[in-house]
């Protein structure tokens, strides 16, 4: 099964770059990263800009609407997203609790829809 | 002849194999068809026929190997039909050749999974409430409708959380498998707390009666199977001994009035002592395994209390200790405050008040705070002060009983 592991944290959480504690934050990552990919279940994953960077678009009678900013504003912010395919929800616990912000942050998973059922 | 208008046996015969063996069967059920939805619905088909083949040719020599076969059967034809062949196709296979090679078996000789269901019911990607009530509903063999009574909720909102439950077990890939060593303390631990909950909410209902017997009786003989499923737990023995120790002290815990007696003043010749001698021997035997935790050492205060021969022959300074014990293993103002009861026993009433004040802060509202200061109160001679903390008892109070006691204390010191 595949698993969206979408990585929430308040954006002052994290180290900074510049901080001593962010060299121990990044090396988590890369150790994290090796873990997927070594037991086979990494399918994608990256960090984002933060949520001063987004634009939300929407379509309303036809016609695009463009905003600035996130679809909501929250202190805790989508900063990131693995996508894992694992045997089971227990195997993806697992892996949500190695990614580095799940210690200050929270990881929400998600289990990607199978449509599979729905076709002919 | 028959004489039709006899009742017929069926039924209860048939409530009797699920509530004994209803677990037992989704569980075998649930492994063999690789879906919890599936199993459910081909086991509750087999039921309905049940009732209709048992009325007409008796009921068979082994009703669960013939509720499984059936239940396999009609597995089959939901899958045939709903033409879920395509991702269902090895366990389509499966059941074919199971059908093709087992006949009917021996309800002794189906292997038992009801250890991977119980850590399915009660996985942690479920709230705790939606946990106690699968565990009941699958492994208890209750209904909805029971559930939902013991729980004081309406049984549509009941049955919406069962739904909710199953959708999520399938739908987010909660596996059926027994955890393992890595997890197995923290998801064992989670499963006790699961039989606990059941346990206290028989113990000191909120419902309509105080003592549900039935709830109490479903975690005892939960926890009995799961004690057979893995021995030699000392936490699991350590549950099973406390609740079978508080159960049965049952029939001296109401008063004819409906008011609840409190521990020291319970007859305890109406209390069940071959009960009492099972469970403080396995608390006993769980301690001896050397890896204490808080339910072997509730289970151990719980037995000094149910062997003494009365309050005051209790020994209290070896519960003080215990209590302090258990606040090593996890800090709880709940501790704490049976901590302070104990010590009014041994360093006297007002040391006890003293200890009390700051659990105040932490525990607020809880009723048994305010019961016992009242009771403080009223043993140091405090009438006016004890009446104001029986009236915050009573505020707080979830159930009659608790609060006819409550008022008969303070009938008896305000005039």
């Amino acid at each position: 099964m595949k698993y969206l592991l979408l990585i929430y944290g308040a954006p002052d959480a994290s180290p900074a770059p510049d901080s001593p504690e962010f060299e121990a934050y990044m090396a988590g990552y890369v150790k994290a990263d090796q873990t997927f990919e070594k037991e086979g279940v990494m399918r994608g994953g990256e960090a984002l800009e933060g949520t001063d960077t987004a634009t939300s678009v929407r379509v309303r009678g036809g016609k695009t609407e463009t905003m600035d900013g996130p679809f909501a504003e929250t202190k805790e912010q989508l900063g990131g997203f693995y996508l894992l395919d694992c045997d089971n929800l227990d195997d993806a616990i697992r892996y949500a609790a190695m990614i580095p912000d799940a210690a200050t942050g929270t990881v929400e998973i998600r289990p990607v829809m199978d449509v599979s059922q729905f076709e002919g | 002849m028959t004489d039709v208008s006899q009742p017929s046996p069926v039924r209860p015969a048939l409530h009797e194999v699920v509530r004994a063996d209803g677990g037992r069967l989704l569980a075998l059920l649930i492994r063999q068809l690789g879906d919890f939805q599936l199993a459910e619905d081909c086991l509750q088909d087999a039921l309905t026929s049940a009732i209709e083949h048992w009325q007409r040719n008796g009921v068979p020599n082994s009703p669960e190997g013939w509720l499984l076969q059936v239940a396999r059967r009609k597995a089959i034809d939901r899958l045939r039909r709903a033409a879920r062949l395509r991702d269902k196709g090895a366990e389509y296979a499966h059941l074919l050749e199971l059908e093709a090679t087992q006949p009917e078996v021996a309800s002794e000789q189906l292997p038992d999974e009801r250890l991977r269901l119980i850590f399915t019911c009660c996985h942690p990607a479920l709230d705790e409430r939606t946990r106690v009530a699968l565990t009941l509903r699958t492994l208890g063999g209750l209904t909805t409708e029971e559930i939902a009574r013991a729980f004081v909720v309406k049984p549509s909102t009941m049955a919406q959380r069962l739904v909710r439950a199953r959708r999520k077990i399938a739908k987010a890939g909660i596996p059926f498998r027994v955890p393992d060593a890595e997890e197995w303390p923290e998801r064992l631990h989670g499963v006790l707390t699961v039989l606990y909950l059941v346990f206290n909410e028989g113990y000191a209902s909120s419902g309509a009666s105080y003592i549900r017997a039935d709830l109490c009786e479903e975690a005892i003989r939960l926890a009995r199977i799961l004690l057979r499923l893995c021995p030699e737990e000392p936490e699991l023995e350590g549950l099973l001994a406390l609740m079978t120790l508080h159960h049965a002290r049952r029939p001296a815990r109401m008063g004819p009035d409906g008011a609840m007696v409190p521990l020291e003043e319970q007859d305890r010749a109406a209390w069940d002592h071959e009960a009492i001698a099972a469970g403080a021997a396995l608390v006993e035997t769980a301690l001896r395994r050397g890896r204490p935790g808080p339910y072997q050492i509730q289970a151990a205060i719980g037995a000094l209390h149910a062997e003494a021969p009365s309050a005051a022959e209790t020994d209290w300074p070896q519960i003080v200790l215990l209590y302090e014990a258990l606040q090593e293993h996890r800090d709880n103002p709940v501790y704490a405050l049976n901590w302070v009861a104990a010590i009014a026993h041994t360093r006297g009433v007002s040391e006890a008040l003293n200890r009390l004040e700051p659990l105040q802060r932490s525990l607020g509202d809880y009723q048994p705070l305010h019961a016992l200061k009242a009771d403080l109160l009223r043993r140091q001679g405090q009438y006016a002060e004890a009446v104001q903390a029986y009236d915050r008892a009573i505020a707080q109070a979830n159930n009659d009983a608790d609060r006819r006691f409550l008022e008969k204390r303070r009938a008896s010191i305000s005039r």
